[in-house]
Order: C-alpha cells, then sequence, then structure tokens
C-alpha cells in the first residue's frame, strides 16, 4: 500500500511544537503571524531543552527580528554607558547612525516591545551601573556622576532618588546593613 | 507573570486584583491570607516560583516581616522580588524591611487610579529586571 501525503506544514510544525512544549510544561501560545510566544520567564535549562528537542525535528527556533533589534539597541546603549570615550553626539543621533535605523522608529519599537521608553532604559541602565559602583566602594560619587557623564553629582542624586525613591546615601546605608545583617 | 498578594484583608485584596487586571502587562495573580499559607505555598516544590510577591505587613498567623526573613533565610528564595504593601509609612518600617531583603516598599494607595499606577509602576519595572536579568539584590525601590 503507497499513500501520498497531503497536508499543511504549518499545522504539521505548530501540533509537534505544541505537543513538545506541554510535555515540558512551558506556557505559550502562537499569535495571528504563527509566531510563537513564551508567556512566562522560563529557565536557561528548559529553554535549551526546548531548543534542543524542537532541533530533532529540524525546528529551528530563530528571535523575531523585531526583538533582535531591540537587543542591538540595549547593546549599543551598554556600549555607551560602559565606554570611556567622551560622547560629543546626542544619543538619538548615535544609535540611529550605529543601527542605521531613523530614531523615531527604534524609540517607537522599543517602547512597543520593552513597557518603556529608550530615554527611560539609558537612566535605568545607568543608575545599575552607579549601583555597582558605589558598591565596589572605590570611587566618590563626584567620580561616578563624571563617569557616567552627569553635569553634576545634584544630576546623578536626583535621578537616583527619581529611579530608586532613595537618596544614594540611603541605599548604601541600608546594603551596608543588610550586609552586616548576613554576616552576623 | 507569576504575582502572589499576601494579605488577610479581602477588601484590599479585591481591589487590588482589580486594578492588577487593569494594566498593560499580563498577570497571574495567587492570592493567601497570611505569611505562613505564603511559606507553605513556597515549599512546595511542585509549585511554580512567583516573579513578584506583594506582601503586607500587619496579618496574623505570620506577619509581613517574619515572613521576609524567612523568604530570605531559604536559599531557593533568595531571588525572589518582594514588594512590601502596607498602610505604614514609618521610616523605621521601610528601613527595616529594605535591610531584611525587601526589595520594594509601597505605601497602599487609597484611591483605584492611584492604586493602578502604582501596580503598574512596579510591575514593569519588575519587568525590566527579570528581562534584562538586572542584579536582584541591588534592586530597591521605594514608592
Amino acid at each position: 500500500m503507497d499513500f501520498i501525503l497531503t497536508y499543511k506544514a504549518n499545522d504539521v510544525v505548530k501540533a509537534v511544537v505544541s505537543e513538545q512544549l506541554d510535555k515540558l510544561a512551558i506556557p505559550f501560545r502562537f499569535d495571528d503571524f504563527g509566531h510563537l510566544l513564551i508567556t512566562e520567564n522560563i529557565s536557561e535549562e528548559i529553554r535549551q531543552k526546548m531548543v534542543d528537542v524542537l532541533r530533532a525535528y529540524n525546528i529551528v527556533l530563530s528571535k523575531e527580528s523585531r526583538n533582535s533589534l531591540v537587543d542591538d539597541i540595549k547593546n549599543a546603549i551598554d556600549d555607551l554607558i560602559y565606554s570611556k570615550e567622551i560622547r560629543t553626539e546626542k544619543i538619538s543621533v548615535y544609535l540611529s547612525k550605529k543601527l542605521d535605523y531613523s530614531y523615531s522608529y527604534l524609540s517607537n519599537l522599543f517602547s512597543e516591545e520593552t513597557y518603556t521608553s529608550i530615554e527611560n532604559f539609558i537612566i535605568l541602565r545607568k543608575i545599575e551601573r552607579a549601583k555597582k559602583l558605589m558598591l565596589d566602594g572605590l570611587m566618590t560619587l563626584t567620580e561616578i556622576a563624571f563617569e557616567l557623564d552627569y553635569s553634576s553629582v545634584a544630576h546623578l542624586s536626583g535621578q537616583f532618588k527619581k529611579m530608586t525613591g532613595l537618596t544614594p546615601t540611603a541605599f548604601l546605608r541600608i546594603l551596608e546593613k543588610r550586609k552586616n545583617n548576613t554576616l552576623n | 507573570m507569576k504575582v502572589v498578594l499576601v494579605d488577610d484583608d479581602e477588601d484590599d485584596r479585591l481591589f487590588f486584583s482589580d486594578a492588577l487586571q487593569e494594566i498593560e502587562i499580563n498577570t497571574d495573580l495567587r492570592e493567601f491570607n497570611n505569611g505562613q499559607e505564603l511559606l507553605d505555598y513556597l515549599s512546595n516544590s511542585n509549585n511554580q516560583l512567583p516573579q513578584l510577591i506583594f506582601l503586607d505587613l500587619n496579618m496574623p498567623v505570620m506577619d509581613g516581616f517574619e515572613c521576609l526573613k524567612e523568604i530570605r533565610k531559604d536559599p531557593n528564595l533568595q531571588d525572589l522580588v518582594v514588594a512590601i504593601y502596607s498602610t505604614s509609612s514609618s521610616e523605621r518600617d521601610i528601613e527595616e524591611t529594605f535591610v531584611n531583603g525587601a526589595n520594594i516598599y509601597i505605601n497602599k494607595p487609597n484611591k483605584f487610579e492611584d492604586l493602578k499606577k502604582t501596580i503598574a509602576q512596579v510591575v514593569r519595572r519588575n519587568w525590566q529586571y527579570q528581562e534584562n536579568a538586572l542584579e536582584k539584590a541591588n534592586f530597591l525601590f521605594r514608592i
């Protein structure tokens, strides 16, 4: 007996993916474009299992280009925050030159995908870096402000307060006390 | 995002869950009456850990202070983000809970619109910490 198989590849792929993800207890859904959306954070271990198990069916997971562009924006921002070079151009100009898209496109995309604006994300990253530098204890707040391209300590402190609800001093005091707490 | 609310006041829980439903980020809420109920849930390895815990301070059986300490004692739970959700605005309570490992301190807002705004801000910020794998130990946010 021989048969000719008639099938819709998309439906087959969806069925296989659904079955395998259910087995791994990964919550997911398919959107209108047939893109796979993982609806909860999953551990790196489970993610790797998912990649491996689907690869066995020759199904390859690739990140959607919108998301990888968001990652590119984040990386470019990190490059900027961690670089020692003195920046002369505006961040919007820097990002659009580096990624070769208009800033308005990048900015809209970023807000849609991350629930925050590029401007806010930059502040978040800078304040995170300021926290690390403060905890290292090797630099004064004035030096940290300079390192992170703030015009003054007051400017850094103001943004720190806005982001965390705490002054840099209160933040340091709390983490210092925490450390002593765990040592005791 | 899996969210947990621990609060003994039923009206407050209802108020909270209504507000949570209206924010832009999708969440899945589980509610508990007191700290002990939460700890029982967390210690069962069949249960998935939440990404964000809202914890009231004054509760019967086990209060929020005690519950927070128990969570931070457990190495498996150290990365959990805990938001204190209390009517107290005493600086002593704020400092004490932060020192004992709380990440976020929220004064319970009285108005629905304020509550929605506050929850949205907290959930969004928590999403950023999870999504960008930022250092949880340095995550302090008073709102």
